[in-house]
């Protein structure tokens, strides 16, 4: 029998252009999909793709990624041989490294894939969201006797910019590489996902770390140079199946939004492909007299008595009568007081909304911070906030963590930024 | 003090009629996501005890499988955590079975005889209430009595014959046990309430064995009946008046209604989750309830995995059920993985596990007489 594969969990990213949901939290540990993090996905798919021995890298502020994923019960990854183990940066003997990049992040951690002796290694990103049976891809790097297989997904051209693009031969064999391409040769994009043969990647890591101008990424350094060396064979393996970037916070919100389709694009409801998830203990969600619910996720603990449409509301939310949701995610723990009325918002944990406050309303303007962060009309709101009553907040706003009552100075304009004093 | 939980969990309870032919009444789903047991079980684990013996005996599938190692109430331990007690076949005991509920615990001694703790609380697993036990166990200790019993105050017209009622003076001291036998004349007088036992016994671990080691062996097998009642001027017993809401699911299929639909309201609600903190229970990894555009819900208690189509007006669906467009739920009570299919109609029934109402079929039952369909039922 083949040895299992160790996957390595690229969770390290800060995913700045998701602007102020990540700057206290990692990427991967964003809430996504009504009580899931972004980080389930992969170590879901990990595990019903049967790979049992998972190293979860992490750097950009790591508490509350550590604090969920714990000893990797919840994913069945409590287990005597392997299971999941945290790997952030640390010192040695003699150099003290943070992850200089994605291929360094790996080659720091060799002696911790070598315990396993394994054939193979997988390298994830514990960014994206989606669904993937990694069976697929290692079955296809063994019938091609690749060295590397790098996943792809098909993009329209005009998205080449925001990837690396695979260029390949009629094999799928992997002849170049185009780093955020204004002219794509090809419309294969990577998507972070790769399968290696250990012993090869191991020589070629330690070839990266030996050029002094290398920035240690896959996608820059290790592979181009592979491809150039004629180092060994690199495939594309085409991916065709659910997978979201959500690396922005348009791309965030439509993904949480294509769930309450009657359709959804991706199946929670799966049994075969279960998501796993550090699960809170809430009662069942209850939806009052007075309330209306469409085209909703809704969540345990939750307690609607208002209007609630085409949303995503997470665990342990409260809204209140006469409030109303519209096309909006709504985090943990939030809650929405009387007569609020909310549309295409993004609302952080815990935080509160108060009586009769309207957000969402009025003409955009560009954001005057960061507009190429909050734009496309969403106002979003950090975690922990609260949000006095009574007042206007326009489109396109900012709103910080733990911005509280005397961080107003009344409405809030459309493009404006309220940060905690 | 050092405390050692036990559970009764081995009855059948009395007219469940379907629901309990497939599993002991500890076991019957609740409130949209739990199984009864799981409020004894929380209010012990909250009161700091850690070491708890389940007794079962009737059909005990479907509770094993809930409650697996205990891990959810942090009852997987090195020491102490979660015993299963079943009846057992050995040469001295032959009898295969419990005779009654002081033969129950007598026969499961051995739990007694090692650890180190010196009270035992027993508690019954078919009964819904939330309390903070450290308030009894205060009291115990400040009136000095040899057992502290819960009992709490009911209307006679919830009371059924053959009932136990308890008479107390009002320091709190039980002074007698009666069985309760209507009476036209008491109740037209306008006493119209009695205390009733709540099956909640706390005693001392040592003085409980001697009890039992006095009395089973002679074949008297009922905890009231043979042991309280009989010693009842040799022990002090006080009561420990719980105000709270409180259910014995164990009387029939009705008060299981009942009962699951008062989770409708606000404050029953607040007083089970909420004020004594959450209820444990086994996590079963379900996406959200998702409910579609065509969803029309109304005073509803929606459970995890679920989608929603159609109309639901005061019911509670439970986990991974589905009522597709046009169907309509109303003042029902949908258990786990039950399919209400398009343009059905459910009215005043309880449907257990699995089960499946065909397109355009109706359902319908009475307030004060629930209809109902088994485990795997087709309609």
């Amino acid at each position: 029998m083949r040895k299992q594969p160790v996957a390595l969990i690229l969770a390290g990213g800060q995913g700045r252009r998701l602007g102020l949901l990540t700057d206290e939290i990692a990427k991967p540990a964003i809430p996504f999909g009504g009580k899931y993090r972004i980080i389930d996905f992969s170590l879901s798919n990990c595990v019903n793709s049967g790979i049992h021995n998972v190293g979860v890298l992490t750097q950009y502020r790591p508490h509350l990624l550590s604090r969920h994923i714990g000893i990797g019960r919840p994913w069945d990854l409590d287990r005597k041989g392997g299971g999941v183990t945290i790997l952030p940066p640390f010192t040695g003997m003699q150099a003290s490294d943070w992850y200089t990049g994605t291929a360094n992040a790996v080659f720091q951690n060799t002696e911790f894939v070598d315990d396993f002796n394994p054939e193979l290694v997988v390298i994830l990103s514990g960014d994206h969201v989606y669904g993937m049976d990694y069976n697929e891809m290692i079955d296809y790097h063994l019938s091609k006797g690749a060295k590397g297989t790098i996943v792809c997904m098909r993009v329209p051209l005009s998205e080449s910019r925001r990837f690396g693009m695979v260029v390949t031969d009629f094999e799928n064999r992997v002849i170049d590489f185009q780093e955020k391409p204004e002219k794509p040769r090809s419309d294969l994009a990577s998507l972070g996902i790769y399968v290696f043969d250990w012993d090869f990647l191991k020589e070629r890591l330690l070839l990266d770390e030996e050029d002094p101008n290398s920035d240690n990424d896959f996608g820059k350094n290790v592979l181009p140079r592979i491809v150039e060396e004629e180092a060994g064979d690199l495939f594309s393996f085409v991916f065709d199946g659910y997978w979201r970037d959500v690396g922005t916070l348009l791309s965030y919100w439509k993904a949480n939004l294509e769930l309450v389709r009657p359709i959804p694009p991706l199946n929670l409801h799966d049994p075969s492909w279960k998501y796993y998830t550090q699960t809170q203990e809430y009662p069942p969600a209850f939806v009052g007299t007075d309330s209306s619910v469409r085209s909703s996720l809704i969540n345990e603990g939750s307690e609607i008595s208002g209007t609630v449409e085409n949303s995503v509301v997470f665990q342990g939310v409260k809204i209140r009568k006469g409030a109303v949701v519209k096309d909006s995610v709504l985090m943990s723990d939030t809650v929405i007081e009387q007569d609020a009325y909310i549309e295409k918002a993004i609302i952080g944990e815990r935080t509160k909304i108060g009586e009769g406050t309207r957000i969402g309303s009025g003409e955009p303007k560009s954001h005057k911070l960061a507009p190429d962060v909050y734009s496309y009309g969403l106002a979003v709101i950090g975690s922990d906030a609260v949000v006095p009553r009574g007042i206007t907040i326009g489109k396109n706003v900012s709103i910080g963590n733990r911005c509280r009552k005397e961080d107003f100075e009344g409405d809030v304009d459309s493009g404006e930024a309220v940060l905690k004093k | 003090m050092k405390i050692l939980g036990l559970i009764l969990a081995w009855e059948r309870g009395k007219d469940l009629v379907n629901l309990t032919k497939v599993r002991a009444s500890s076991a019957l789903p609740v409130f949209g996501k739990y199984r009864v047991i799981d409020f004894a079980l929380t209010n012990m684990v909250n009161a700091g005890i850690s070491k708890i013996g389940i007794i079962t005996q009737y059909n005990p599938r479907s509770l094993m499988d809930h409650l697996g190692s205990g891990k959810e109430w942090d009852l997987d331990r090195k020491t102490g955590g979660l015993f299963i007690l079943q009846p057992y076949f050995s040469l001295e005991n032959r009898s295969m079975g419990y005779a009654g509920t002081a033969d129950s615990v007598f026969q499961n001694m051995t739990l007694f005889k090692r650890g180190n703790e010196d009270h035992v609380l027993i508690g019954s697993g078919d009964h819904v209430f939330r309390i903070d036990y450290n308030e009894l166990f205060r009291n115990h200790l400040e009136t000095g009595a040899d057992m502290t019993i819960m009992t709490t105050v009911v209307e006679e017209s919830d009371l059924a014959e053959g009932d136990w009622t308890v008479d107390t003076t009002s320091s709190g001291r039980v002074t007698g046990w009666k069985e309760y036998c209507p009476d036209k004349t008491v109740a037209d007088s306008g006493k119209s309430t009695r205390t009733i036992p709540l099956g909640v016994y706390f005693i001392n671990k040592y003085l409980l064995k001697e009890l039992l080691y006095a009395n089973v062996p002679e074949g008297k097998n009922d905890l009231i009946r043979d042991i309280f009642i009989p010693c009842s001027s040799s022990i002090s017993v006080h009561e420990h008046r719980f105000k709270g809401y409180w259910r014995d699911l164990q009387t029939g299929i009705n008060l299981y209604y009942k009962t699951n639909m008062e989770a409708l309201q606000d404050e029953v609600r607040a007083e089970l989750f909420y004020k004594h903190g959450t209820v444990y229970t086994k996590l079963k990894d379900l996406p959200p309830p998702k409910i579609a555009n065509t969803a029309q819900i109304k005073n509803s208690i929606i459970a995890d995995g679920s989608i929603i189509s159609g109309k639901v007006e005061n019911s509670l669906l439970f986990r991974n059920t589905r009522v597709f467009a046009g169907a309509v739920v109303k003042n029902s009570v949908v258990l786990e993985s039950t399919v209400i299919e398009e343009g059905a109609v459910v009215e005043n029934a309880v449907l257990d596990k699995n089960a499946i109402v065909r397109s355009g079929r109706t359902l319908q039952g009475k307030p004060s007489k629930p209809a109902s369909i088994e485990k795997h039922g087709v309609v």
